[in-house]
């Protein structure tokens, strides 16, 4: 969709250091979560163990998005949920020594990677597949009733929209009008099942007609296409227009999940894949917008931030079982 | 004897009424008292409910607290669960239990799971609540308790009162409680008629705020003999076989449960060191279920003590037939109980 909603240049920025930022987390993650887990993968060994899904790649499905947000706007993330805790404003050192499952996590150390929460951003995510589609409606019903003027967003990837809650939540959002965002981050694989073969129409945007909200569709996985569509949206829900679904066109970089032997897809299918950041980066230098000295600053207090992050996560205490029982509520 | 929780900290007279009504009086005390509380679920408007719960209360406080929802239990499941994320206290009744077939991922996996995803750090006030129970003849889908379901997953509270008192306290407690609390509300209680009516479900309730806890058990009628012990309905089922008892020279003790989650281990287990004679009556399914666990309870801690063998009085682990005899012959009743007990009662 062609676009005359053309973001500031300080919006730009924004949006470049923290795609940088997120990219780089990512990154930091990966290092970190192999440490121990070779030469056999073992989920189970090293500093950071479980499962692990990175967000390389879909950088702009988060900030293009969050840059329209504020503080007390809800941001629901899936399972691969770091991009847009990131963007939504996440204490990172929170946020890493929950991953780490630490006491000085954000919850503690009794949820994990996929289960980030932070009240402080109206930040939550699920690792379960579509879940947040529905806790996003919830979220958005409350700010109707209290006639607030937030919005409430929630993210899930193309394999969510088949999920049935999809249905019932967007029903109810568009029945109800709320104030309400869905962003489809399409990325072309339910884990290993491609777009073509698991999803009966080729835009889930095609589907919000379905539920009386308006649909937009992202071709491309560039910042400009989900500004502005995220723009539009958000001024739609400010306004009491009702929810809109937002699909992007975005690419996944790595796996599913960290160790994911990616048999399923082709050497050539990974090399046709464009890296968002570096797009961004050509553009922003070629418009004026940024020096490549700039961009050097940027990665380098990433760097410094990042290390910061990983130091307090590293060193914080790991939770004691005697206070195990103590979140839960009997 | 019979002996009801705490008294009322209210002057306000009691009246006997039916349990569906003083369900109505206590919902209608926390709409009235809190804007933060709305009620969600389907045919809750005009309808006022299909156990008469919210009756009136669409023209009394609008369609937007009292909200109608199309068939969508994990719809509006999720959707209570973000409200309360959000600063509201979302009342949802799921009509039947048995639906929760098609809700149980926002109810267990997330709203249940909420205080420990958070470390603590936010609350999740929903009350779901739901109608329970058979004996009617409404077969599979339509008639199981579930107990054992939602007692398993940890999270959850979960309560089902016996009378209209402990319905109007109990809901009160679980509306003061940071966390979720499942309220099942068993259909033959309610005094309805449609759902057949047990009378001692009836009770005298003032209309007031009045609190009785979660977690707590009551014993229902003294003895020495034996303890039985029953939920929902089944409680009034173990004091109607205690008079029988009583009939026949046996002293038995009624502990109704009262909450499934927390469970109260010690009033059982303080009844048993008594009686040393423990029949369980449970109209859940019997393999891996609260009579069960409530056994293996006392078992635990004053096994030896015991003079009999504990007996459980459950549903017949099979999807619940519909025809009359079949349902009969599977579900829980007074003969079965009565059976129960006097073999442990004679149990040399």
């Amino acid at each position: 969709m062609s676009s005359n909603i053309d973001p500031t240049r300080e919006e730009l920025l924004w949006m470049y250091s923290h795609m940088v930022l997120s990219r780089r987390y990512e990154r930091m993650m990966d290092r970190v979560y192999m440490e121990g887990k070779t030469p056999v993968f073992d989920m189970a060994k090293g500093p950071v163990p479980g499962e692990m899904h990175l967000s390389d790649g879909q950088e702009p499905c988060a900030v293009g998005v969050c840059v329209h947000l504020n503080d007390d706007d809800y941001a629901t993330g899936s399972h691969r949920p770091h991009h847009v805790a990131i963007a939504k404003g996440v204490d990172l050192d929170a946020m890493t020594a929950e991953i780490f499952g630490r006491t000085t996590g954000l919850s503690r150390g009794r949820g994990g990677h996929m289960h980030l929460y932070d009240q402080a951003r109206n930040f939550a995510c699920s690792g379960i597949v579509g879940q947040g589609i529905g806790i996003g409606v919830g979220h958005a019903l409350a700010i109707k009733m209290k006639g607030g003027s937030q919005v409430s967003v929630a993210w899930v990837g193309e394999g969510g929209a088949n999920q049935g809650i999809f249905h019932e939540a967007m029903n109810l959002a568009g029945l109800w009008k709320l104030p309400y965002i869905l962003i489809i981050e399409d990325n072309h694989w339910s884990v290993s099942v491609s777009k073509d073969r698991s999803t009966a129409v080729a835009r889930n945007s095609d589907r919000a007609a379905g539920y009386g909200a308006a649909g937009e569709y992202v071709e491309k996985n560039d910042v400009w296409g989900v500004y502005a569509a995220a723009k539009r949206a958000v001024d739609r829900a400010r306004a009491g227009e009702g929810p809109t679904i937002i699909e992007v066109q975005t690419h996944r970089l790595v796996g599913h999940f960290v160790g994911d032997p990616e048999v399923y897809i082709s050497r050539e299918q990974k090399q046709a894949l464009t890296d968002p950041i570096v797009i961004m980066r050509e553009r922003l230098i070629a418009e004026g917008h940024l020096t490549q000295a700039d961009a050097d600053r940027i990665e380098d207090e990433v760097a410094q931030r990042l290390g910061v992050a990983e130091e307090f996560a590293r060193s914080s205490p790991e939770p004691q079982p005697a206070d195990i029982l103590e979140s839960v509520l009997h | 004897m019979t002996m009801t929780a705490e008294p009322p900290a209210t002057t306000a007279p009691a009246r006997k009424v039916v349990m569906n009504r003083a369900i109505r009086e206590a919902l209608d005390w926390e709409l009235a008292n809190d804007p933060a509380v709305f009620l969600m679920g389907e045919d809750l408007g005009k309808f006022g409910g299909v156990y008469g719960t919210a009756t009136g209360f669409f023209d009394k406080y609008g369609e937007d607290r009292v909200r109608d929802t199309p068939i969508s239990e994990a719809g509006f499941m999720a959707a209570a669960a973000g409200a309360a994320m959000s600063g509201m206290k979302p009342i949802v009744e799921l009509m039947f239990i048995d639906f929760m077939g098609v809700c149980l991922d926002p109810i267990y996996n997330f709203i249940a799971k909420h205080a420990v995803h958070t470390g603590g750090k936010q609350d999740m006030p929903v009350l779901i609540m739901a109608g329970i129970g058979g004996g009617y003849c409404d077969a599979s889908q339509h008639s199981q308790t579930l107990f054992a379901t939602f007692a398993h997953l940890p999270g959850l509270k979960v309560v089902a009162p016996t009378t209209a008192y402990d319905a109007r306290g109990t809901l009160h407690a679980a509306m003061r409680d940071p966390g979720p609390v499942l309220y099942l509300m068993h259909k033959e209680l309610l005094g309805l008629g449609l759902w057949g009516t047990m009378p001692e479900a009836s009770s005298n309730v003032p209309d007031a705020y009045f609190e009785v806890p979660l977690g707590k058990a009551f014993v229902r009628r003294e003895g020495t003999d034996i303890t039985l012990v029953g939920l929902a309905s089944m409680a009034h089922v173990a004091s109607r076989v205690a008079k029988t008892l009583e009939g026949e020279g046996y002293s038995a003790e009624v502990i109704d449960l009262c909450s499934v989650v927390p469970l109260d281990r010690k009033t059982v287990i303080d009844s048993v060191r008594k009686t040393k004679r423990l029949v369980v009556i449970d109209e859940d399914y019997r393999t891996c279920g609260v009579a069960g666990e409530v056994i293996a309870s006392v078992v635990e801690e004053i096994g030896t003590d015991l003079v009999a063998p504990p007996q459980r009085v459950a549903f017949l682990d099979t999807p619940i037939p519909f025809a009359r005899p079949l349902e009969k012959f599977a579900r829980p009743d007074e003969d079965k109980l009565l059976k129960a007990a006097m073999r442990t009662l004679k149990h040399a």
